[in-house]
Formats: structure tokens, sequence, C-alpha cells
């Protein structure tokens, strides 16, 4: 059914630096996450499963794994006639090439591409973070309030709200003030970052913004100050649950780690909202007459025949009699050899640790990343 | 590659007690992850075969949604087809429903494929084959029809009721006999066939000019003294899916990683439709060992020697060996089973022991409640 209600966009176009070497080849959006997905099919997914039909996804920073991974968009049913997941790079246009100078920039850069779907509403959304949202309901928060922009709030301690972009608003959830990582906050009312606007206001928003040579181009700092400022209709729509933006390895160890207990907020064995990810062709799991396997997570394809304990196990991941993997992440391919030790650690895909190695500590205060193709 | 795939029937003996009662044979779960039929389809495109006619006997819901339009095997939306037939007229008995009428139904499909070569093969057999190599080999040796075939040392327990071929030296066949379980070193026949198409289409009017119950393995045998039959040997595992016992065996057989790999290897892969499961968790007090399983399940027991297909949840304190559980099914606390077979999506939880022999599991109803 053609519904161009809504459209939405989703910026995936950084890096991620803090995640070190596993964003060296590849944008934030597309590091691994939870045993089988990659952080970007969680927004898909959600799009998909809110009955939004055509998404953009804004890349930038080393967006070739990323450009190809999302353009398959039957993984995530949005290959229907009318449906659709576009890859929008920057472009080279007539007057020269312009990279996305920020997260405003670049919507404004593919007006063109929203324009041909002349929607009522437009989504904004970030491709680096871990949640399950129904962005419909959102939609209809947004209608019934009239408003010109929506914001998708959580709820923080007001310790943790100096981290955040915060949002002061009445009692009516209106919002009256923006204010990017305060360090007295007034509220804790943390934007998540996922924007629904009415498209015309914010197309002659951008179009302004664009003018504007003191702008950063950048919704939080530009585009929402300049709405509140001009007295438009901006409301806060509070979100209860699981939200991760996992921006380090520690804080990506951790919620891969908040997986292994069945119950867990995320809870991705619901069945009414599935995330979607590549369909990888691998046997079942094999677990070995010497496996020992207590608290983990683990994927289709894996050998296990050692100790595997308080564990996230991607595709294909073979660990041997006698290796021990305790409280650690590895990601698909990683083979771990007879003997060795892995503790506290995340390890990149297609690692190979070879026999009796010894990688990470069980004290180590920080996680650590094993990222060297083979390990001795 | 230059040949039309033809799945067809599975032979009339074939039968899967309990689990056939729900589906057809193609459908059956095997592994916890796939259906019987991704096999052949999966050997099939693999082997670069682009348009498949698929036979279906009955009760074709359960394939029809598997299957779909083969976008996971690799089937070119607009190239290549995936067929799904039946047999169009109505079938005045039971008798008159196998592969010659389904084919002579759809003979206009046969005639229009524009392919010289078929290959022929039904699903209750799981091996991998590369097809491409046996029809090369096949037309190289100037034969009417190369048939598969394994040699087998357990003729006496496995592939019971499957044709057993006597060749000559040349790999020609001349003689084709039941297996009745009498003697332990055999032949059998896969009853996979390659051929020209001019061939297949002759060989069912032939069938169909015979007896009015003739099947395609019927008029085969008949044809040996005056057609060019001859063998190709199948190296690798197979399994002859043709009674619950050899389900059992089988599935349990492949529980061992090394013995698996005889029969999945990345390079042929063994395509499946995907269920967007997560992966699976172990608690604290799971303790799995020697065991194959599949994805969203949740485990909180001991599972020794068996399969867990897709979200099956295991409770504290129950027990689970040598035993089969499929797809959805949930066993409770502190159950114990041994050598059964837990059908989709049923309920064990009152009942707290289950023991069946190895020789005959005990088999659980799809969605029964224990």
């Amino acid at each position: 059914m053609r519904q161009n209600n809504m459209i939405a966009m989703i910026l995936a176009g950084g890096r991620g630096s803090r995640l070190l070497e596993l964003t060296n080849k590849v944008a934030k959006p597309a590091v691994y996450y939870g045993g089988k997905y990659r952080i970007i099919d969680f927004p898909l997914s959600n799009c998909a499963n809110s009955g939004i039909d055509v998404v953009g996804v804004l890349t930038q920073y080393e967006s070739v794994l990323l450009n190809s991974y999302v353009a398959q968009d039957q993984r995530w049913g949005l290959d229907a006639k009318d449906s659709g997941i576009y890859v929008l790079p920057p472009r080279e246009k007539s007057d020269g090439f312009g990279l996305y100078r920020g997260t405003a920039d670049a919507i404004t850069q593919n007006i063109d591409f929203i324009d041909q779907y002349d929607p009522e509403y437009v989504l904004i959304l970030s491709g680096d973070h871990i949640y399950k949202m129904d962005y419909s309901k959102m939609l209809d928060y947004h209608k019934a309030n009239n408003a010109d922009v929506t914001i998708a709030v959580l709820e923080v301690t007001l310790k943790e709200a100096s981290r955040f972009g915060i949002m002061n608003t009445d009692d009516q959830d209106r919002i009256i003030e923006f204010e990017e990582k305060p360090k007295k906050p007034k509220s804790n009312l943390a934007s998540m970052g996922i924007y629904i606007f009415n498209w015309k206001s914010l197309r002659k928003a951008l179009t302004e913004d664009l003018k504007n040579p003191n702008s950063t181009h950048d919704f939080g700092k530009d585009i929402i100050p300049n709405f509140i400022e001009n007295d438009r209709r901006l409301y806060a729509w509070r979100f209860k649950g699981y939200w991760k933006d996992v921006g380090t390895i520690d804080s990506l160890w951790e919620a891969n780690m908040d997986l292994i207990y069945r119950g867990n907020e995320l809870d991705l064995s619901d069945p009414t909202w599935k995330i979607y990810t590549e369909d990888i062709t691998t046997p079942p799991q094999f677990i070995g007459e010497n496996a020992i396997v207590k608290q983990s997570y683990i994927n289709q394809g894996c050998v296990v025949d050692g100790h595997v304990e308080n564990s996230v196990l991607f595709t294909n991941v073979i660990v041997e009699e006698g290796a021990k993997v305790i409280n650690s992440v590895l990601l698909p391919n990683v083979v771990v050899h007879k003997g060795a030790v892995i503790r506290r650690m995340i390890v990149a895909e297609d690692v190979e640790i070879m026999e009796n190695a010894v990688v990470g500590s069980a004290d180590s205060e920080e996680i650590g990343l094993e990222y060297h193709r083979i390990v001795r | 590659m230059n040949a039309l795939g033809i799945i067809n029937y599975d032979d009339s003996s074939v039968y899967v007690a309990g689990l056939s009662d729900y589906r057809p044979i193609p459908s059956l779960s095997f592994m916890g992850r796939y259906r019987l039929i991704d096999f052949v389809v999966s050997n099939m495109t693999n082997s670069g075969i682009s348009h498949i006619q698929v036979y279906v006997k009955s009760k074709p819901r359960s394939v029809f949604e598997h299957l779909g339009t083969g976008r996971q095997y690799n089937i070119n939306s607009k190239r290549g087809k995936l067929h799904l037939l039946s047999g169009e007229e109505p079938i005045l008995s039971q008798i008159y429903n196998h592969d010659i009428t389904a084919f002579m139904q759809n003979m206009q499909f046969i005639e229009e494929a524009n392919f010289p070569y078929v290959v022929v093969a039904p699903s209750y057999m799981v091996y991998t084959c590369n097809f491409n190599d046996v029809l090369t080999t096949h037309i190289e040796s100037g034969a009417d029809v190369t048939v598969l075939y394994k040699t087998i040392d357990n003729a006496k327990e496995e592939f019971i009721g499957v044709n057993t071929l006597t060749m000559d030296r040349t790999k020609r066949i001349t003689k084709v006999e039941k297996n009745r379980g009498k003697f332990k070193n055999r032949h059998v026949s896969l009853d996979a066939y390659v051929m020209s198409k001019k061939m297949f289409i002759e060989l069912i009017y032939l069938a169909q000019k015979t007896s009015s119950l003739y099947t395609l393995k019927d008029v085969m045998s008949d044809s040996i003294d005056t057609l060019r039959i001859v063998g190709y040997p199948l190296h690798g595992y197979v399994a002859c899916i043709n009674t619950i016992e050899a389900y059992f065996r089988s599935n349990m057989e492949l529980i061992c990683y090394e013995k698996s790999k005889e029969l999945f290897n990345s390079e042929w892969p063994i395509h499946t439709r995907t269920n967007d499961s997560c992966p699976t968790t172990y608690s604290a007090l799971a303790d799995v060992k020697s065991s194959t399983i599949a994805n969203g399940c949740f485990i909180e027991g001991e599972i020794i020697h068996s399969v867990l297909g897709r979200g099956v949840i295991v409770k504290p304190g129950s027990v689970i060996e040598n035993s089969i559980i499929l797809p959805g099914a949930t066993i409770g606390e502190n159950v114990h089973l041994k050598n059964v077979i837990v059908d989709k999506n049923a309920k064990i939880q009152h009942i707290k022991e289950l023991i069946g022999e190895t020789a005959q599991p005990i088999y659980v109803k799809r969605r029964d409640n224990i």
C-alpha cells in the first residue's frame, strides 16, 4: 500500500571514532551488535515495523560497506512495489562537490529526494542507536498536538543529564527551551535525536539555514533552537524502554552483555517486533561433547567445544576444546584454538586466536579490543 | 546450466509416522533449522539450475509458504523460475495420484521450458551433489539416462524399500531390485535422474501407455534392457528419510560436527527461509553437550545429544537426551525426555517422563499439550 504520509531519513554518516579499530573501515551504524545484528538494523527494523515504506539513509564516513548493506532492502521487508531503502551519500552537483557539513545539511542536500515523495511528515533518525520504537505512535502524538516538531525524549538521571541535549518543557510537555549538555540541567528529558517534522516547515527552515553563514547546520545546535526562537510548536514525546548510544568499546561491550539474560529490557525474542538483519546461510550451532556453555548468547553457525561463559558469540565463531571465553564478545568468524583464554574482550571479525594464547584479563579496568588477524 | 530442475513426488512408500500426517515430506523439519526440500533445491541452484519445477502432491500450504519466490535459494526473479505445480485435474482415487499423472497434467510447462536436459530428484533424500558434474558425465557417456546411486554397507537397516542397482563394468544398470533388508552391501538408487528432456517426455508417455498406475521409477526399471541407463556414484553423506526411524537416525548422526561436515560445507551452502530469530540464550543453569541448536532458543535445562529447533524453550531441571525438539516447542520444568520426537509448538509440562527406545522413538504430536 502506498503510504507517503511520512518518510524516514536516517543519519548514518558518523564514524564513532571512540570505537577505535572497529570503525576503521566501517561507519558506526554498521558496527556489529547482539550476536547477529548491525546497529542500523534497529532503526531500519523499527521503520519497517512502524509501517514506514520509504527510508533514505544518509551515509558519508567509510560508506562502501554500509551502502551495500542497507541497499538490500528485502532484509527489512522494504522491497514492496512502493517501498524501498535509498542510499544517499554526498554527491557532485553543478556547483561542486559537497560533503555533508552537519546533520541538517545532510537533509538540506537531499531536499530533492524528499520532494519526490511529497510527504506530509519527515522522521529524522540516527543510525547508531539501539532501541525498539513504534514511530507510528509518535506520529499520532505529533498529530494530536498539532505540532511542528516532535522530539523523542528519554528520562535520564539529573547526573547523566549534563551529557545530553536537554529539553525543558512546560506542564503539557511543550518544549520551551533546549540546552546542549547543560552544566546545571533544569530537566531530565534527554533528546534521543529522533524528530518528526512537518515537511513544509522543515523544508523552509533548512533553506533558510543554508543561507545563514553562522550556522553549523546541525539539528541540535541550529534547527531546533531556531524553531523554539520562532515560537513554533515543539513537543517532547516520552519514550520508555531500552535505548543505548554505544560510543565506546566499554559501552558496546556492556550493551552486548545486556542480552545474555533472557527477560532483558530490549527483548530481541519478541515475535511482534522482530529486528531483521542479513540472512547468512550457515548450519545451526554445534555444541560439542566437551563444551560448557553458561549465561551466553550464541548465534547460528557457531561450533563450541570449549568453555563459554557470560559471553556473546556472533555467526560462525569456533571455540575449540579446552579454550575459554569469559565475559567477552566475539564478532563473526572468530576462531579460538585449543587452550586459548579470552577474558573481558571484544574480539573483532575474522580474528584467529592461536593455541594457548591469553587475551585480556579478569581484572582489567577497561574492556580490551583485539583486532590483529592472528594472535599468538 | 542447461537443464530444467524437477523436484519429483517422494516415493509412495515414504511415510514418516506422525510428522508426515501434518505436512508433506518436503516440509519436514531437519536439523532444527532446515526443511527437507532445502537440500534438493540448494543442490539445484548451487549447480546453476535457474528453472525449477516443484511437484507437490498434497497439503501444499507449508511448501508454498517455505519456498516462496525462491529468492533465498538465489533464483533470479526475472530470469529464473521456481514453479510450484500440482495435479490440475481432480484425482478420482489416490492410486492415480502419482508423478506420471502430475507430469502429464503439466506437460505444457515441461515442453515450454527451453532446456535440452532435465534433472529429476525427490526431496526425501538428503545429500549434497553438484548436478553439473553429473550432467557433464551424462553427456560424455552417451547414456540415455544417468541415475545417482550411493554404495552403502548398512542396507539391512537403511534405505529399506528403495531400489538397489546391479551394474556391469560400464556402470550400465542390468538389474533393479527392491531393498528388502536382506543384504549389507548394496548400491541404492537415489531416485535422481539426469537425461534429455526428450527422453524424459518419452518415458512419461511410455509409462502412461503401459499402466495408469506406473510411476517414473517403474518405467525406469522396465527400461533397463531397451535403454542404456547408467549409474553415477555419489560420495559423501546421504540420508534416506523414508521412515520415522530413518528421520531420527539421520538427525542424531549429524549432531556430530565432524560427521556434519560431510553434508555441510561453506562452498556449497544449504539455503533456507530465514525466520529472523534472535540468537539462542543459554542461562546459568544450562548444561548442553553434543547437541545441535537452532536460533531463538532459551535453554535452562540439560541437553545431551539432541537437536533443538528454532525458538525451543527448555525450563530448569529438565533433561533432554537423544531427542529431537521441533521449532517452537516448550519443555517445562523437571521433565525428562529420552528418545523422543516433539513436534512443532507442543508443550510438555505435566507429564514428567517420556522414555522411548533408540530404535523406536516416542512421537509427541504438533501443538499437543501434555
